[in-house]
């Protein structure tokens, strides 16, 4: 089995006033080493929650999540995430953001492993910045430095490029696929926009309305570096597109 | 032309002073006439070269028993604020007590203070503690409470694993300006105190003790606002003291949501 991460029959319900809301149904999706994987779905389909679960940061009613052969059992620093939006703590500098896991962990030289991700990521010079310095783009460059320099097996983003203007969208979705490159690293990537997730992955997995089932994993055989507007690219988003309509008509 | 403003805005504060000095020296001299009711601004400033040689001990002795209920009131709502803001079954537990004791006066609280402590520093400490400690608990449970979650969330996910750390690292440092705020309005509310604290007599000085014990009996009234003035001007220095120390050194980071 060549699976970084695997997920069996995975089910979440969550118990509300109304009595219990299934949320995800019977996940099944293997993720293999290196690979950029998208997951796109109708709002509130439970694409977060199940990022979430693979964080550790829930835990699934039923059904295993298997991480380099181990269960995930709770968060662990071999899970990096990436939030969508006011993940940073204010209270620290870039630099000090950067060093929070390695501090957590001990590492010694972790003022020279910070320094070299907040690089990666195109901050230098802003090391000693806080947070309310910076502006929307650089936030998230640092938040994907801090979870890069604990090294993890796989990088959990969640909707990581929501909340800032499409120039800037477009620019870090270039840079993390850079880093990507450069680091090897296995990314799930949960975004709503079809257009970010044809850009960037390898594969693409289309959710259900809630509750959220996988109903379509899309290879995106399109050559690296990608232009934005070719016309291959455009057939797959108008796939996804329908895919994606019809399940968001079944929402109203 | 910009530090002229810059000055002139320093010193707005000085117009709205000066006419209310010189409206009550005008009102007690030409129209209350009367010393024992409204002494006069001119007077007030003669008392404070009288009593000059009374006046720093009376500050100090008035900073101990503020001091002591300050330094107890700050130990114990921090641990409990911690505990009340982050575990909520804790808050479940405390808070309607909390609340009980809340709006008891520390006025009322001088039969206890005198019964426990008798007349010593302590009791004196006691009510000022009464004062302070609700306004700090409440403003930092506020603060432990309010973390947002998605900075807990990337605590767990960066290793910052169990209740101890999260505290430590993500809870605590979020909420140290609520603690500070709380820290700020307690000592106010406990400042306030210190004439209730002294006028059941803990001891021989004391700038309410002074104010109510001997200037007010002996009808001095002149005394009695001097004191009045000096009360709210250690204040004013104790408030300015803990803003340049506490807050403006140590939230530089908060600057970009506050001011």
């Amino acid at each position: 089995m060549n699976h970084k991460l695997e997920l069996r029959n995975v089910i979440k319900t969550f118990n509300s006033e109304e009595g219990k809301i299934k949320a995800l149904e019977d996940i099944n999706l293997n993720v293999k080493p290196n690979e950029f994987l998208c997951i796109i779905g109708p709002s509130g389909c439970g694409k977060t929650t199940l990022l979430r679960l693979i964080a550790g940061l829930e835990h699934p009613s039923s059904g295993e999540i298997v991480l380099d052969g181990k269960e995930v059992k709770g968060p662990s620093p071999d899970r990096g995430m990436v939030f969508q939006d006011f993940s940073l703590f204010p209270w620290r500098t870039v630099l000090k953001n950067v060093e929070f896991g390695l501090e957590n962990l001990g590492v010694k030289d972790r003022r020279e492993i910070a320094e070299r991700y907040i690089e990666l990521v195109g901050l230098k010079g802003f090391e000693n910045c806080y947070p309310y310095e910076l502006s929307g783009g650089m936030k998230q460059r640092v938040a994907i430095a801090r979870a890069l320099a604990m090294d993890p097996s796989i990088l959990l983003m969640d909707e990581p490029f929501g909340s800032v203007d499409a120039q800037t969208r477009n620019v870090l979705q270039e840079e993390l696929l850079e880093i990507w490159k450069r680091t090897k690293k296995t990314v799930l990537f949960v975004t709503h926009s079809v257009d970010e997730a044809v850009y960037l992955g390898d594969r693409v997995a289309v959710m259900s309305a809630r509750p959220g089932r996988i109903i379509e994993c899309m290879d995106i055989n399109i050559a690296r570096p990608r232009k934005r507007t070719s016309v291959e690219a455009n057939e797959i988003r108008e796939m996804l597109l329908i895919r994606l309509g019809l399940e968001s008509q079944r929402i109203r | 032309m910009k530090t002229l403003a810059r000055t002139k805005e320093k010193g707005l504060w000085l117009a709205p002073l000066l006419t209310a000095l010189i409206l009550w020296e005008l009102a007690a001299r030409y129209v209350i006439k009367n010393p024992a009711i409204l002494p006069r601004f001119s007077d007030v400033i003669f008392s404070f070269y009288m009593l000059r040689e009374d006046i720093i001990l009376d500050i100090l002795v008035s900073l101990l028993h503020f001091g002591i209920g300050l330094t107890l009131a700050f130990s114990v709502a921090l641990p409990l604020a911690i505990g009340m803001g982050w575990f909520r079954n804790v808050f479940k537990a405390v808070d309607p007590i909390v609340e009980i004791l809340r709006p008891i006066p520390p006025l009322a609280w001088i039969p206890i203070a005198m019964v426990w402590f008798h007349l010593t520093h302590y009791a004196a400490g006691f009510i000022i503690f009464l004062g302070a400690f609700f306004p700090i608990l409440i403003a930092s449970y506020t603060g432990f409470r309010d973390v947002p979650k998605v900075l807990v969330e990337t605590g767990k996910v960066l290793g910052c694993i169990g209740d101890k750390n999260l505290i430590k690292y993500v809870a605590f440092p979020y909420a140290l300006p609520s603690v500070a705020t709380g820290t700020r309005v307690g000592m106010g509310v406990g400042w306030m105190c210190v004439v209730a604290a002294e006028m059941f007599g803990v001891s021989k000085n004391g700038l309410g003790f002074r104010l109510f014990n001997e200037f007010y009996w002996l009808h001095q009234m002149d005394y009695v606002v001097a004191y009045m003035l000096i009360l709210g001007l250690v204040a004013l220095c104790l408030d300015r003291l803990f803003r340049h120390f506490v807050e403006d050194k140590l939230f530089k980071w908060k600057k970009g949501m506050v001011k």
